[in-house]
């Protein structure tokens, strides 16, 4: 995988008798049909993120700035997608939308592995009430009605809660509040599947034999059971991400999540439905680009699934 | 099973207790109070007269202390009154409980109508091109935001074609209404379609692949009367138990589908009343939803263990 082994290196693997089971666990990705496009998409869609203020300065453009005269504008070559409801450019603020739409599908699936890999190694690891709880504590956050919930949250003035008034006001008080509401609720499936596999290794011998050499229940979790769960976290975290995009996508949409003027793709479309007639580009390109990255994500899910728990997709195929 | 019943009951319960306390305590912290939302329409009120209002509503006690009273009077058949409606909640939630319904009911239907056969398709030939296509469509299906979905057929079916309707309930009469019906229900669907398929075509699968299977194979029945009378009744077990958990998201699914057409049911009326300020309208309705689906569960694992006479209840 390194560039540094070179081709040398891959003669070798290919002539070995046996390649390392990093290796192995590329090929079987690389197997996958839709691994490799949906890696270059999410890249690309991320480099183009990231250059959203390099394309603002190459069109000699100002995405923050309304153009009453020039709304609705067709597309045109100073401005490729044309301008929205506010005449604003399109293209780049599609760009910085897909800023905000990665950043936080990316961070609240972070935070919710982070809670759920460690409520499921307290779990599978102490057993007995606490596992109870807990898990009657994931089984009730499932059943509830997600959606409503999350608006409720999402409509709490941040003032309320005793934040200061510019912290409270500030641009990116509502992407950190999304960030936190969805990652509140997204750590079921992360938690059960480490309290899964920390159930089944908890009694192995090296399980025992770290015990026996007087380590503690913590440096047991993270050290050594923690790191032989790590292939369902990343396949259960890879897939939450795109669940993630998609809920910010619809909180937003409905005016509770990222606030204007920050774009994100689910906020651009709130607007949508009244600007149908006029220009339906403006509701058919940010839900686009919701679609393909959560499709993408999905893919690269499903194709890491495949490449590191190949037993687990050999009884489901 | 009378005893497991009764414990999952309480459970529910307890859920539902604890719910109606945090949802209360979030409707407090939502931006507007009551009492500023009344004094705006009237501008001789003094700040006196708010400190007064505020003794008669009893806002002035404590939170624990409102919770109570707020709790005993809804205990006690009084849901209070809607601020945007002017008419009780249980007027106006109890028709769109029935809209709704209504709404999941043929979705859930629509779905699987759809899913069943292509399911079945995709399970009795892996690899096929059927598989693939079945399996890919699960996938699409699964990542379209669905009010970006709702949007695009009206682009398609209203705009362009002209032959739906965008939004709204009809004017009462059957046709109307199913007319005005047919977009929700296909938008609604779409994710149930995604999710039954690719249970449907994992669990199908799986049952194929039993040594039961094979025994009814060997006594030479038809392909049709395996897949169908035997490897499919055994299959459907974890399928329906996974349709009731999934319906908290089909009312999700709900609530953004009535949004975006202005389907009068409990999910827009959740959000309107949210977005309204209207903090009886919202906690009714949250609870009510809520009871609704944990009522669902329960039903569920009844329905499973009906299904599978293995299943023990401690």
């Amino acid at each position: 995988m390194s560039d540094s082994h070179g081709l040398a290196a891959e003669r070798r693997a290919a002539l070995a008798p046996s390649a390392s089971p990093r290796r192995l666990a590329w090929r079987r990705f690389l197997r996958h049909p839709a691994a490799l496009p949906s890696l270059a998409l999410l890249l690309l869609l991320t480099l183009g993120a990231l250059a959203a203020p390099l394309v603002e300065q190459m069109l000699g453009v100002d995405a923050t700035r309304a153009d009453l005269l020039g709304r609705y504008e067709v597309p045109s070559a100073g401005h490729p997608l044309g301008k929205d409801e506010l005449g604003r450019d399109l293209l780049v603020r599609l760009l910085y939308g897909g800023r905000i739409s990665l950043a936080v599908g990316l961070a609240a699936a972070l935070a919710a592995m982070v809670i759920g890999s460690l409520l499921g190694l307290l779990a599978g690891y102490f057993g007995g009430r606490l596992d109870a709880l807990l898990m009657r504590l994931a089984d009730t956050v499932i059943a509830l009605p997600l959606l409503p919930l999350l608006i409720v949250l999402a409509a709490v003035d941040l003032t309320k809660l005793g934040l200061p008034e510019s912290a409270a006001r500030s641009e990116m008080a509502s992407f950190w509040q999304i960030v936190i509401l969805i990652s509140l609720f997204g750590w079921t499936t992360v938690a059960r599947l480490v309290r899964g596999a920390v159930m089944s290794l908890k009694r192995r011998e090296f399980v025992r034999a770290a015990e026996a050499l007087g380590a503690g229940p913590w440096r047991i979790m993270l050290r050594h059971l923690l790191p032989n769960a790590v292939s369902p976290i990343l396949v259960a975290t890879t897939l939450s991400i795109g669940n993630v995009i998609l809920l910010e996508s619809v909180l937003s949409f409905l005016g509770l999540g990222i606030q204007p003027p920050l774009p994100s793709w689910g906020n651009m479309l709130s607007g949508a439905q009244e600007t149908l007639w006029a220009a339906p580009r403006l509701a058919v390109l940010p839900g686009l680009l919701i679609f393909v990255t959560v499709i993408a994500f999905n893919f690269l899910g499903d194709s890491l699934q495949d490449a590191l728990d190949p037993r687990a997709s050999l009884t489901q195929r | 099973m009378s005893r497991f019943l009764l414990q999952r009951l309480l459970e529910s319960l307890l859920v539902l207790a604890l719910m109606s306390f945090l949802v209360y305590l979030l409707i407090g912290l939502m931006p507007g109070d009551p009492i500023d939302i009344m004094i705006s329409g009237d501008p001789n009120m003094s700040a006196a007269d708010a400190e007064r209002l505020r003794a008669v509503y009893g806002l002035d006690q404590p939170l624990l202390a409102r919770y109570w009273a707020w709790l005993t009077s809804v205990l006690s058949g009084d849901l209070g009154y809607s601020r945007l409606f002017n008419r009780p909640v249980e007027t106006i939630l109890l028709p769109r409980l029935g809209n709704t319904l209504l709404l999941m009911g043929a979705a859930l239907l629509l779905a699987l109508i759809v899913a069943l056969p292509l399911g079945v398709a995709a399970a009795r030939r892996p690899g096929s091109l059927m598989d693939v296509g079945v399996n890919l469509g699960a996938f699409a299906g699964a990542s379209l935001p669905p009010f970006w979905l709702a949007i695009l057929l009206i682009l398609l079916f209203a705009v362009y074609l002209g032959w739906l309707p965008a939004g709204g309930m009809g004017d009462g009469s059957l046709a109307e209404r199913l007319r005005h019906m047919i977009l929700p229900v296909v938008a609604l669907s779409v994710a149930s379609v995604a999710g039954l398929l690719r249970h449907i075509r994992a669990a199908l699968r799986e049952a194929l692949r039993q040594d039961y299977v094979r025994t009814a194979r060997a006594k030479g029945l038809s392909d049709r009367q395996v897949v169908y009378r035997h490897a499919l009744r055994n299959a459907m077990i974890p399928v329906v138990t996974i349709l009731a958990l999934d319906l908290g998201m089909l009312f999700s699914g709900a609530l953004i589908t009535e949004t975006v057409f202005g389907w009068l049911g409990m999910g827009k009326t959740i959000y309107d009343a949210i977005m309204g300020n209207d903090y009886n309208l919202a906690l009714i309705g949250l609870l009510l939803a809520t009871g609704t689906v944990l009522l669902a569960n329960l039903l569920a694992d009844l329905v499973y263990a009906w299904l599978d006479p293995r299943i023990e209840y401690r």
